[in-house]
C-alpha cells in the first residue's frame, strides 16, 4: 500500500480549501459565525426589524388635518383601538377563530384518528398525501372553489333543492346575523369557508399525539369494562389534547390574521385583517394599522403561553 | 397483541373519516369541472355544456402568461434564496452548540407562525421607511423570508438523521471540512434540500397575502387570481388558471413526499 | 521501547464539568492499551483527545514524539472503529473503506486494490459492492475495521466496538483483533466499560473513575492488587474488608481488598490468617460455590471448588487465607 504514515502529523492538503478549512477547524465559532450571519441579518435585522418598526409606530399617531404621521410618543392612536366600533371588529374575529378552531377539531378528528390507528401500509401513505395536497394546494383557488359552490345559481343550491329541502336554507338565511342575503355574503359562508381552508393544519398534528398513545392502552381500557364512550372520554381524547391545542394554534392564528375570504365570501362587516388592510391602505392611518396588529399578536401570545402550559408543543 | 376485532375500524368512525376526506377533495375536484363549462357569465350548475375552447383563450392571454412568468421567476429566486439561508441555519443549529440555537428555531418559524398580514404589512413600513421602491426584488424578499422555514424544517429533520459521528468519521479518515460536506454532508441532505426547495417553491407559488403589500404594481399569478375574485370579469379563464395552479402546486408536493418517505417507513418500520 | 501516546497532566474541563482530569499516561508502541471504567469516568473523553475530536483545556499530548494539539482530526496518522461504526450510508462497502484513501488523492485502481485487501483481511472479501444497510452488526464491525486500518494508521482507536454484538459473536471478535493487532503491530487503544473484556484483551489498562485514572497497570496487576475501593468494586468482585476487620487481622488499613478465590473454608494452616462467621447465603455456580459468610457484621464472599460441598446456612465456619492475598488500599 502506498500510504504508510511516516509521521503521526499528516501533510497539509495542499491549496486554498485546505488552508481555509484550517482555519475553521481552529476558529469553530467563526465558521458558526459564517454559518448564522446570513440567515441572522435577513431574519433577525430586516425581517425582525421590519416587525419592530412597525409595532414603533403604533405609538405615534396621525394629524387629522394633514394625514401625516405625527412622530410623538403617544397613546392616543391605543385609545383610538379600543373605540366600540373596534372592539366590535376585534370580538368578531375572535370567536370566528374560535368557531373555526372548534369545528376544524371535530371535522380533523375523526380523520387523524383513523389514520393514526387503524390505516396502514400503503393505506398509510395515501392518507398522509390525501391530507398533504389539499393542505398545500393553492389558497386562492381553495376560496375560489367555494366562491362556485356557494354561489345563488352554484351547486349548493341545486344540491339543496334536489333534495327539496330550499326552505330550510331560507330559513337558516334570515336568521339574524348568521343569515343574509345569500351563502356566499353571510357569515356562515365564511366560517364554512374559514374551516375549509384551515382544517387540514389540525389532523396532523391530532394525529401525530394520537400515534404516540399505544393501542394497548386503548384496549386496556375497554378490557376493564370502558364502554366506546368511557374510554374516548377518559383515555383517548385527554391523550389527544396536546395535538389538538397544538393544531388549533395554527387554525386560530389563520384565521385571526385573514382578510381576504372575509373579503370575498362574506358579509360587509369586517374583521381584524380587513380593518389592517383598510387603515394602511385607503385611510393611510399607519399608527392606527400597526395597532390593530398588536392584537393578534397579543392573543396569540397569550395562546401560545397557555399551549406551551399544556405541554402542545411536544406534539408539534 | 392486537385481538381480531380492535384492527377493524368502527362504522361511524369510517363515515365520519371519509365524509371529512370529502368535504376536502371535492370542492377541488370541481374546479376541474368548471374548467370545461361553455356559461361564462355566472357559476351556474351542473355546467349547460362542456368545451375546451377556454384553454385556447387562456393560452392567447398575455396578462396570464406575463403574471405566471412573474410568479415562477419570483418562486426560483426566493426558492433559491431560501435554500441557502435555511440550510446555513440548520447546519448551525444540529451542528454546533451556542447559547440561543432555541430562539433561532423560534426566529426562523416566526414569519409563518405570525398572520401573513401581519409579515406583509411590517416590511411594506419597513419599505417606505427605507425609501425602497417596490420592485420585483421586493417581492422575493418577503417571499424568501417566510420560505426559509420550509427548508429549514426539512435540513433539520435530515440533519437528526445523519448520526453525529458520520461527520467525525469523515474527518478521522483524512477529509478536511470542504471534503465532508462534499461527500458525506451533502449527498445525505439532497434529497431533504430538494424536497424542501419543492415546498418552498409551492408555498411562493402560491402566496397572496404577503404579496398584495410588497408587490406594487406588479402582478404574480395569485394577485391575477385575487383580483378576478372580488371582480370577476372573465370567469372561463379564471376557472382554466385555477384548475392549472392546482395541477402545477400538485406536482412539488408530491415530488416532496417521494423524496423524503424514506425517512417516514424507516420510522414506521420500527413500530 | 517508543512512545506511542504521551497525556502529560491532561484535563478536558466542559464548564465546570471534569470529563478529564489531571491525567498521565503513557503507551508504548504496538501495545493493546485498554481503557476500562463506567460511563462518564473519563475514558471516551481521553479517546476523543487522541482523536483529535477535543482539544484538551490544560496540559500536554504527544503522539510519537509529536505535539497533538492544534493538529486537526484529518491530519492525524490515527483511525478510529466508532461506537455505532459511523458507515456511510450513501456509499458501497467499497467505497467506505477506501474513503481515507479516496479524500487523500489516491488513484481510484490503487485504492480499489487496497480496499479489497483490507476487506479480506477482515474476512468480508466480495463484500465491497454492498450498502452498509444490507450488512449485518457483526459484519458491519469488520467495515469499520478495515476503514480504519487501510489508513494504516499509527494509533487505532476502538470506542465500545463490541458493545453491540452478541456474547458469543463477542468472544470471537475479541479473539480476532487480538491476533490482528498482533500481526499488524499497530498500538490500539481500546476503550470499554467491560472489565472482562478488557482483562481478557488488553497488554496493560486503565481503570477510569470520575475523570481520573484509578490503577494503571497489567490485567493481572489490576485484578488482583487493586490500589483502590473503586477498582476493588469495579474490576471482577473483591471482597472489601473494612477497617476494624482490618485491625482483626493486624492490618493497620482503612481499606483491604481479598478476592473470592483466594479464600478456603478451612481451619488455617501454618502462618495463615484466619476469621470466623456463619454462612449467610450459598449459590451453585457450576465450577464453584459462592458462598456468602458473615463475619462481625460484614460479608465476605467465597469461591470454593464445588467439588468440597458447601456447608449449610447458618453454620460456624472458619476462614483461612495467606497474608500475601490481602491487600491495603487507599481510601478512595
Amino acid at each position: 500500500m502506498t500510504i504508510v504514515a511516516e509521521s503521526f502529523v499528516l501533510p497539509e492538503r495542499r491549496g486554498t480549501a485546505g488552508r481555509v478549512s484550517d482555519f475553521f477547524w481552529r476558529h469553530p465559532h467563526v465558521l458558526l459565525a459564517v454559518l448564522l450571519g446570513p440567515p441572522l441579518i435577513w431574519l433577525g435585522i430586516v425581517y425582525l426589524g421590519s416587525l419592530f418598526a412597525l409595532l414603533l409606530q403604533s405609538f405615534f399617531s396621525i394629524d387629522e388635518f394633514s394625514g401625516l404621521i405625527n412622530y410623538e410618543f403617544t397613546l392616543a392612536t391605543y385609545r383610538q383601538l379600543l373605540t366600540d366600533a373596534n372592539l366590535d371588529i376585534i370580538l368578531r374575529t375572535v370567536v370566528m377563530a374560535a368557531l373555526v378552531t372548534l369545528a376544524s377539531a371535530v371535522i380533523a378528528f375523526p380523520i387523524a384518528y383513523f389514520a393514526a390507528r387503524y390505516a396502514r401500509g400503503k393505506w398509510k401513505a395515501l392518507f398522509y398525501l390525501a391530507v398533504m395536497l389539499p393542505l398545500w394546494s393553492s389558497y386562492l383557488v381553495k376560496v375560489y372553489a367555494w366562491k362556485l359552490i356557494l354561489a345563488k345559481e352554484g351547486i349548493l343550491t341545486w344540491f339543496v333543492d334536489k333534495l327539496n329541502l330550499l326552505w330550510l336554507l331560507d330559513a337558516w338565511l334570515s336568521l339574524p346575523i348568521v343569515g343574509g342575503n345569500s351563502l356566499s355574503i353571510s357569515y356562515t359562508g365564511t366560517f364554512i369557508v374559514f374551516v375549509y381552508v384551515w382544517m387540514p393544519f389540525m389532523i396532523l398534528p391530532i394525529q401525530a399525539a394520537l400515534e404516540r398513545v399505544p393501542a394497548t392502552l386503548i384496549e386496556a381500557s375497554s378490557d376493564l369494562g370502558g364502554t366506546p364512550a368511557q374510554t374516548f372520554r377518559h383515555v383517548t381524547f385527554p391523550l389527544a389534547l396536546p395535538g389538538i391545542v397544538a393544531g388549533s394554534i395554527f387554525t386560530f392564528s389563520l384565521t385571526l390574521g385573514d382578510y381576504i375570504i372575509p373579503q370575498i365570501i362574506g358579509s360587509s362587516r369586517l374583521f381584524i385583517g380587513q380593518a389592517v388592510y383598510a387603515q394602511q391602505g385607503t385611510a393611510g392611518n399607519i399608527p392606527l394599522a400597526a395597532a390593530f396588529t398588536v392584537v393578534p399578536i397579543v392573543i396569540m401570545g397569550a395562546y401560545l403561553w397557555m399551549a406551551k402550559r399544556m405541554g402542545a408543543f411536544d406534539a408539534l | 397483541m392486537l385481538s381480531e376485532k380492535s384492527n377493524r375500524a368502527p362504522f361511524g368512525l369510517k363515515i365520519a373519516a371519509a365524509a371529512g376526506l370529502a368535504f376536502m377533495h371535492l370542492p377541488i375536484l370541481l374546479i376541474f369541472l368548471y374548467a370545461f363549462t361553455t356559461e361564462e357569465k355566472s357559476y351556474q350548475f351542473p355546467p349547460p355544456g362542456l368545451t375546451t375552447q377556454w384553454f385556447t383563450t387562456a393560452w392567447g392571454r398575455p396578462d396570464v402568461w406575463a403574471a405566471l412568468t412573474l410568479s415562477v421567476k419570483v418562486a426560483s429566486i426566493a426558492t433559491a434564496a431560501a435554500l441557502v439561508l435555511g440550510t446555513l441555519c440548520a447546519a448551525a443549529v444540529s451542528q454546533t452548540r451556542f447559547f440561543g440555537r432555541e430562539t433561532i428555531s423560534l426566529l426562523v418559524i416566526l414569519p409563518i407562525a405570525l398572520p401573513g398580514i401581519i409579515t406583509g404589512i411590517a416590511l411594506r413600513s419597513a419599505f417606505s421607511i427605507a425609501e425602497i421602491p417596490f420592485s420585483f426584488w421586493t417581492i422575493v424578499l418577503g417571499h424568501a423570508t417566510f420560505c426559509i422555514v420550509v427548508v429549514y424544517n426539512n435540513a433539520v429533520a435530515r440533519f437528526r438523521r445523519i448520526s453525529g459521528s458520520l461527520i467525525e468519521a469523515s474527518m478521522d479518515l483524512g477529509a478536511d471540512g470542504f471534503q465532508t460536506f462534499r461527500y458525506v454532508i451533502l449527498p445525505n441532505i439532497g434529497t431533504a434540500l430538494l424536497a424542501g426547495g419543492m415546498l418552498a417553491f409551492a408555498l411562493s407559488f402560491d402566496e397572496v397575502i404577503v404579496t398584495t403589500f410588497t408587490a406594487g404594481q406588479q402582478s404574480t399569478l395569485p394577485i391575477w387570481m385575487l383580483e378576478e375574485l372580488i371582480r370577476p370579469r372573465q370567469r372561463p379563464v379564471t376557472n382554466v388558471v385555477a384548475m392549472v395552479v392546482v395541477i402545477v402546486t400538485f406536482l412539488p408536493i408530491l415530488g416532496a413526499y417521494y423524496l423524503t418517505r424514506d425517512g417516514d417507513q424507516i420510522a414506521g418500520a420500527g413500530k | 521501547m517508543t512512545t506511542a501516546v504521551l497525556f502529560d497532566n491532561v484535563s478536558r474541563h466542559f464548564g465546570a464539568v471534569r470529563a478529564v482530569d489531571r491525567v498521565d499516561l503513557e503507551i508504548a508502541e504496538g501495545e493493546f492499551f485498554a481503557m476500562l471504567g463506567p460511563s462518564g469516568s473519563g475514558k471516551t473523553t481521553c479517546l476523543r483527545l487522541m482523536a483529535g475530536f477535543e482539544q484538551p483545556t490544560g496540559g500536554h499530548i504527544e503522539i510519537f514524539g509529536e505535539t497533538a494539539e492544534g493538529v486537526p482530526p484529518y491530519r492525524r496518522s490515527v483511525n478510529t472503529v466508532f461506537q455505532d461504526y459511523a458507515l456511510f450510508p450513501h456509499l458501497s462497502i467499497l467505497e467506505n473503506v477506501a474513503y481515507g484513501l479516496m479524500v487523500k488523492g489516491v488513484g481510484r485502481e490503487e485504492r480499489r486494490k487496497a480496499a479489497e485487501d483490507a476487506l479480506a483481511m477482515v474476512k468480508l472479501p466480495g463484500y465491497g459492492g454492498r450498502r452498509p444497510g444490507q450488512l449485518s452488526g457483526g459484519q458491519r464491525q469488520r467495515v469499520a475495521l478495515a476503514r480504519a486500518l487501510v489508513n494504516k494508521p499509527k494509533v487505532l482507536l476502538l470506542d465500545e466496538p463490541l458493545g453491540a454484538l452478541d456474547l458469543k459473536l463477542r468472544e470471537q471478535m475479541q479473539e480476532e483483533l487480538k491476533s490482528l493487532q498482533k500481526s499488524l503491530g499497530i498500538t490500539f487503544v481500546f476503550v470499554t466499560h467491560d472489565q472482562g473484556e478488557a482483562l481478557s484483551m488488553a497488554d496493560r489498562l486503565a481503570v477510569f473513575n470520575e475523570g481520573r485514572i484509578q490503577q494503571l497497570g497489567t490485567p493481572e496487576e489490576v485484578y488482583t492488587r487493586p490500589k483502590t475501593r473503586f477498582v476493588a468494586d469495579f474490576v471482577g468482585s473483591s471482597n472489601v474488608l473494612t477497617a476494624k476487620l482490618c485491625r482483626t487481622l493486624g492490618l493497620n488499613a482503612s481499606f483491604a481488598s481479598l478476592r473470592p478465590e483466594a479464600v478456603a473454608i478451612a481451619p488455617p494452616m501454618n502462618g495463615a490468617l484466619s476469621l470466623s462467621g456463619t454462612v449467610a447465603s450459598r449459590s451453585f455456580l457450576g465450577a464453584t460455590n459462592r458462598i456468602v459468610v458473615e463475619v462481625e457484621g460484614a460479608r465476605i464472599a467465597v469461591a470454593s471448588p464445588a467439588t468440597r460441598g458447601a456447608p449449610a446456612i447458618g453454620s460456624p465456619v472458619t476462614l483461612s487465607f495467606a497474608a500475601h492475598d490481602l491487600h491495603p488500599m487507599e481510601d478512595a
